[in-house]
């Protein structure tokens, strides 16, 4: 056989071959092995269960302070994870759910305890506030307002989801 | 483009000489099955090379999931084999690979034997073999207690009676393994250590100085 017929030689031919069978099982190999490690990027979010907080006849518009415990799976741990929410009625009437986890640096807020700025969140750790409604006020550090809590009325009872962070302003 | 990058580093470190030794190394006639069949069984030293490459690398996903503690070991294992992507299929080439590598390891050694390539002056590579053989078996010993099952606590069980039965130091070298006074949260814990970091170190070890004594030495001639 000679090479001026055939555009591959015997040696690119054992190559190709060597190449396609080795890649090949190298494929069979590492495939399943990749896959099984990136599986939690793959995984669907799946949206969280709604738990029953309070009823809606008792929120006032003074912000209450609730706690209520979501569960939570995290691979071959299940768990009940703790959740803090400031439930009150805005102005117009409409019920608001407020994530208490400063959006500076993730310490715990709380209402009005605070002397010098009364009706508001105050932050602890670096003396962060926000509004009645979460929004940061300027010239404090946080950079954006508390999260909202996803929330559904059902019977008269407030159901709170996953929190919502809103944009910086 | 690959021939570019390789090209480049080539032009610096000099690397095609180091892959050039390997692939230029001749297959001798009377191991190549090619010219005779019966030559296959030279294959299973490599093949068991080929297992281990195979364990180690499914061994190393697995950690990605596993822990080694006696309150979770049975759930990550269930959680990955049930719950994670082609987990049963990662697991199961790990769980099989391990038996298959035994097997091969096996007929290696018979092909060594009966074909008396121990012999003068090959005898240090023969005992480097038993060494790998008994690493090999210390990791099949202590990866079958880490699914933290009742098969796996019960055969660890009757394993370190096994070894408390040794002459005069049994009771220690249990306790040893055992790392407490009953097959609990302490062996486990030890047992995967030992599979995970200290055998396979000292199988790396010995495979890489069983590879360099067989390329120093040639493999043995014709029968």
């Amino acid at each position: 056989m000679s090479n001026k017929e055939h555009d591959v030689t015997r040696r690119q031919f054992l190559n190709y071959t060597l190449m396609g069978v080795g890649g090949f099982m190298a494929a069979g190999l590492l495939t399943p092995m990749v896959r099984f490690a990136i599986d939690p990027l793959l995984r669907e979010e799946k949206g969280g269960k709604m738990v029953d907080v309070m009823a809606v006849k008792d929120i006032t518009t003074e912000p209450q302070r609730k706690t209520f415990s979501i569960d939570k799976v995290d691979g071959w741990h299940k768990f009940k994870e703790q959740k803090i929410a400031y439930i009150f009625k805005k102005d117009n009437g409409e019920i608001m759910a407020l994530s208490p986890v400063c959006t500076h640096l993730g310490c715990t807020v709380s209402w009005n305890d605070d002397p010098a700025h009364p009706n508001q969140f105050h932050c602890p750790c670096h003396g962060g506030r926000y509004t009645k409604d979460g929004i940061n006020i300027p010239g404090t550090p946080p950079p954006a307002p508390l999260s909202v809590y996803e929330m559904k009325v059902k019977d008269g009872r407030l159901y709170l989801g996953a929190e919502k962070p809103r944009g910086g302003a | 483009m690959l021939q570019k990058v390789y090209d480049y580093i080539d032009e610096r470190l000099d690397i095609t000489p180091l892959w050039r030794d390997l692939a230029d190394h001749e297959v001798p006639e009377h191991v190549n099955p090619a010219y005779h069949f019966s030559a296959f069984v030279y294959c299973f030293g490599g093949l068991t090379f080929f297992t281990i490459v195979i364990q180690i690398l499914s061994g190393m996903f697995l950690t990605m999931y596993y822990v080694p503690d006696i309150n979770n070991a049975w759930d990550s294992v269930y959680y990955l084999q049930n719950q994670v992507a082609y987990g049963q299929i990662v697991r199961g080439m790990h769980h099989w690979g391990a038996s298959i590598t035994i097997v091969m390891v096996f007929l290696h050694t018979l092909r060594v034997f009966f074909t008396g390539a121990y012999k003068k002056p090959r005898e240090l590579n023969w005992i480097v073999g038993v060494l790998l053989f008994f690493v090999i078996l210390g990791l099949g010993f202590t990866g079958y207690l880490l699914p933290w099952d009742m098969k796996a606590l019960f055969a660890t069980k009757v394993g370190l009676q096994i070894a408390e039965s040794f002459p005069f130091i049994g009771d220690w070298i249990k306790l040893l393994l055992q790392g407490s006074d009953i097959v609990g949260a302490q062996t486990l814990a030890r047992f995967f250590a030992i599979h995970v970091f200290f055998l396979p170190a000292l199988l790396m070890g010995l495979m890489a100085a069983h590879f360099l004594m067989i390329r120093r030495q040639g493999i043995s001639g014709p029968l």
